[in-house]
């Protein structure tokens, strides 16, 4: 049992109403904030609800309503968290009800989602929030059986006295227990008891998926909203000359035709602000149809925007300027210029023993490079916004991963303070990062604004893939020193790319060498990037895991066994002090793939590769069998193993690793997005090539380590390994092993088999 | 402008738009079933698929001029309450993730099993190839499509 107090997240548990001037609580009642899920609830809606904090209210019936804190996007929060409040609450969770929560940070605390920070971020307030509520309605028994509350239990949805034989539903006590002080300390129950976590739950949102019920910002609508699109600069490094709107105003159905500015000029961005296109043109009408058909009408001027300085502000503040370049950009530009800086010495990010001597006294030295590309991000839902902006206040409803940021943004952009603007939090389309970067807020809201009407802004499927925020490009080189009985004697990385560098240096290898270099580098460009389903460790962990899989061939050692010698290396005597990992878990998910994967046990015509890798506070190791059909890599299986602590919703967390990896191998087969004079050279599924059916794994299966630590990330950190996984299993394949993403590419380039 | 009478599930609607639109947005922005999404406006990624005459076909590129006279069928018409054999084991399977693409997902799959009852996974991976999930579903939709074949 622990006991904890309740004065961090106090304000959740505060009567909405006793929140002078935080935020707003408006009864939004459209889409799904309209009634909760339905998932099959055995008690019916009650007559009334009695609020006991945000995140829980108690029908007389004993229903119980919770709501789901952080946006949804597919990694199945609004299941989950809400199972974390029902565990503690004591509540059955076939008589819960879930909400999802408008944005309101007074009540909720953090509402963002990425990182993979929702449940380990969540796990202790959601908890709190729980017991706290559960602590008030033993409380209410106690008052009203005129017993000491420590006399009092519960099981689920029931107050009972043992000694008087007195038993209550929650429903009964909980119009009182609403009444009663919030509890400084409370007690959360002990993991050994969890009733709820643990066990699989169904999506609460299943039922509406499946038939069609509107869901998305895309599905919404209101009396009286138009429709909006836009036109931005075809190529990185222009912007807006002039525009004849004429011919697409002429059009049937169209309202207005205008250009607006995004930021107002010497706006200091917050962090999830983008750069882009600070200019746009906004065509508005009544149909999505005739507004698309105008958008074509349109004929717009563009020229080259000269090099621009900004203020932006870090990730938790200190604002830094930033230089946006001007000039039209190509892929191969970019390849020569990323060819230059691999060859200058970059910045020291870590460095351990001497590893230039090491590689003086080598006898043999083994160096490759990696190369990937730039990805776009293609969530399945375009861009797409609702806002309606009037003199005095704003409404806004959209796919959100980061509203907090993009409330300063709209303030600013607005002029009107934040407890004036409503951000609703839609379920999204996917998000992977991308929607983190809220432009499309802030767009609607401005056309919102000058059509004083409210607006749905949809972007083309062409207009979101060429605006920007995609995974930049990377390159790393690795090289290995070894000494003449093939021990490793050192290891240095320098990786950069356009425009960050994908190395988190305290990360294993390093602490499992004696000497080891870390360098980076990066190239600042007017193309946007942005967070892409783990950020940087979705390129390293590519480029480390296939070098390892190399080094470990090189070294006559078992892939497997070779990371487990440096992992206990790390574990028993570490280098340095500030290594980012607990080697034992990482060890304990390779041991793990090795047994249910049944390593060393080939099978005739299937090709394994192995890869591990830990970001996100999670340990994640895969096994990939692949066959060839021709020359066309068929993916048989996948095993992952994974330790990310408590799962708290074991099949919907397996749902979530399957599809990293599925998305994982797609990218590593087929995603690319090159530029032409700044041009994005795919803007749309018939060029950009996206992994379907017949590619995914026949068969994956994830098992997750069993403990009863605190939980971590899960909606990235299966992503990053699968890439080596791929190109090791090819390497077996073919013989040949694969430097340059998209890995397709580069094997139907010439396949040789050794 | 001209008036278009439909056929979408089982009831019969009168619309009047340009005879170029596509199905996708008479029905999404005409007659409100925004359960037909779209992804790409190309038939590209099978997020707006419907049932048309008994084939699955991508609504963002016919357009309604070439849908009078067909039977149409929307996710919104596959049942009353969710309880058609596909939408049944796609919740039994728990299939979806973000869940933008899966009805275009649940209506390929029930094309399928209406023309070919015992599906082997070539024929699904030929049936399904037409729709992208970014959230990598696929393996998830097998296992239901092979659930719903069976009952």
């Amino acid at each position: 049992m622990t006991i904890v107090k309740t004065k961090l997240n106090r304000r959740s548990f505060l009567k909405a109403s006793a929140l002078a001037g935080g935020g707003l609580m408006l009864s939004f009642s459209w889409l799904a904030g309209c009634k909760p899920s339905p998932k099959e609830v055995a008690l019916g809606l009650p007559d009334e609800w009695f609020e006991l904090n945000a995140f829980i209210k108690i029908g007389e019936n004993g229903a119980v309503t919770l709501y789901n804190p952080n946006p949804e996007f597919g990694q199945n929060v609004k299941t989950s968290m809400p199972m974390i409040l029902a565990e503690e609450l004591d509540v059955d969770w076939k008589n819960v009800w879930v909400e999802q929560a408008d944005f309101y940070p007074e009540r909720y605390g953090r509402q963002f989602t990425g990182g993979s920070q929702s449940i380990r971020q969540g796990w202790q307030p959601l908890r709190t929030a729980g017991a706290t509520a559960r602590a008030m309605l033993v409380a209410a028994a106690a008052q009203t059986w005129k017993v000491p509350g420590n006399e009092i239990t519960t099981e689920p949805g029931f107050l009972i006295h043992q000694a008087s034989g007195k038993k209550a539903g929650y429903g009964e006590l909980a119009s009182l227990a609403a009444t009663l002080p919030v509890p400084e300390e409370v007690e959360l129950k002990d993991k050994k008891d969890f009733k709820i976590i643990g066990t699989s739950k169904k999506n609460v949102e299943v039922n509406k998926i499946i038939t069609g019920k509107p869901l998305f910002t895309i599905d919404y609508n209101k009396e009286g909203m138009l429709v909006a699109m836009i036109e931005h600069a075809p190529a990185f490094g222009m912007r807006l000359k002039s525009f004849d709107a004429a011919e697409a105003k002429a059009m049937p159905g169209i309202k207005e035709v205008f250009s607006f500015k995004v930021h107002l000029d010497e706006y200091e961005h917050n962090f999830f602000d983008t750069t882009t296109h600070y200019e746009m043109i906004a065509i508005v009408g009544n149909t999505t149809w005739e507004v698309m058909q105008a958008k074509k009408k349109l004929k717009a001027e563009w020229e080259i925007a000269p090099e621009k300085s900004i203020m932006q502000s870090g990730f938790g503040g200190n604002a830094s300027k930033v230089k946006i370049p001007a000039g039209l950009e190509s892929t191969e530009g970019h390849r020569a210029r990323m060819e230059e800086f691999s060859k200058k010495p970059g910045n020291i990010l870590r460095r351990d023993g001497d590893p230039e001597a090491a590689f003086k006294k080598a006898s043999k030295i083994l160096e490759r490079t990696y190369n990937a590309p730039y990805l776009a991000h293609n969530c399945m839902e375009p861009v797409t916004c609702y806002a309606h902006v009037t003199a005095d206040r704003a409404e806004l409803y959209g796919p959100i991963q980061a509203p907090e940021v993009i409330s300063n943004t709209l303030s600013a952009r607005l002029g009107l303070p934040k407890d004036k603007i409503q951000i609703n939090l839609a379920r999204m389309g996917g998000g992977f990062g991308q929607r983190a970067y809220g432009h499309h807020l802030v767009e609607a809201a401005v056309i919102s604004k000058q059509v004083g009407a409210p607006i749905k802004m949809v972007y083309t499927r062409e207009d979101d893939m060429t605006y920007g925020i995609y995974r930049p490009t990377y390159t790393a080189t690795y090289r290995a020193a070894l000494d003449e009985n093939n021990n490793l004697l050192a290891l240095h990385v320098k990786a950069g790319g356009i425009p960050e560098t994908p190395i988190a240096p305290n990360r294993f290898p390093a602490g499992a060498l004696d000497n080891y270099l870390a360098e980076g580098w990066e190239i600042e460009s007017n193309i946007t990037i942005g967070a892409f389903r783990a950020p940087r460790s979705n390129f390293i962990a590519s480029a480390e895991q296939s070098f390892l899989d190399e080094l470990a061939e090189e070294m006559g050692k078992d892939p497997i066994e070779f990371r487990l010698d440096l992992l206990k290396r790390a574990k028993e005597n570490p280098v340095g002090s500030r290594n980012d990992y607990d080697p034992e878990r990482y060890a304990g998910v390779l041991e793990l793939v090795r047994e249910k994967s049944n390593w060393g046990q080939n099978q005739p015509g299937i090709h394994r590769g192995v890869s591990a890798y830990f970001c996100h506070n999670s340990y994640v190791a895969e096994v990939l069998d692949l066959r060839m059909e021709g020359n066309k890599p068929i993916v048989e299986n996948v095993v992952a193993a994974v330790d990310c602590g408590i799962v708290v919703n074991p099949d919907a967390a397996a749902n979530m690793g399957e599809g990293a990896i599925v998305d994982g191998i797609g990218n590593a087969f087929f995603g690319e997005l090159p530029f032409k004079d700044g041009v994005p050279q795919k803007n749309n599924f018939n060029t950009y090539r996206m992994i379907r059916m017949p590619e995914a794994p026949k068969n994956i299966d994830v098992h997750f380590v069993k403990n009863d630590i605190d939980p971590t990330g899960l909606g990235e950190p299966l992503f990053p390994p699968i890439f080596a996984a791929v190109s090791n299993a090819l390497y077996q394949a073919t013989g040949r092993r694969l430097y340059n993403q998209p890995f397709m590419k580069e094997l139907e380039s010439g396949i040789t088999r050794m | 402008m001209a008036t278009f009478n439909l056929n979408i599930n089982g009831k019969s609607q009168s619309v009047d738009v340009d005879p170029n639109t596509p199905i996708l947005w008479v029905l999404r922005d005409q007659l409100d079933l925004v359960g037909t999404k779209y992804g790409c406006g190309i038939a590209q990624c099978g997020s707006c698929t419907v049932i048309m005459d008994g084939n699955a076909v991508r609504s963002c590129s016919i357009p309604v001029s070439a849908a009078e006279g067909t039977k149409i069928t929307t996710i919104e018409g596959l049942s009353e309450n969710g309880d058609h054999p596909v939408q049944k084991a796609w919740m039994e399977h728990d299939v979806p993730q973000c869940g933008y693409c899966q009805a275009g997902q649940i209506m390929s799959a029930v094309a399928l099993l209406e023309s070919n009852p015992n599906p082997s996974d070539t024929d699904i991976d030929n049936a399904m190839n037409g729709n992208i999930c970014r959230c990598g579903t696929y393996v998830r939709i097998k296992k239901a499509i092979k659930t719903a074949a069976k009952s």
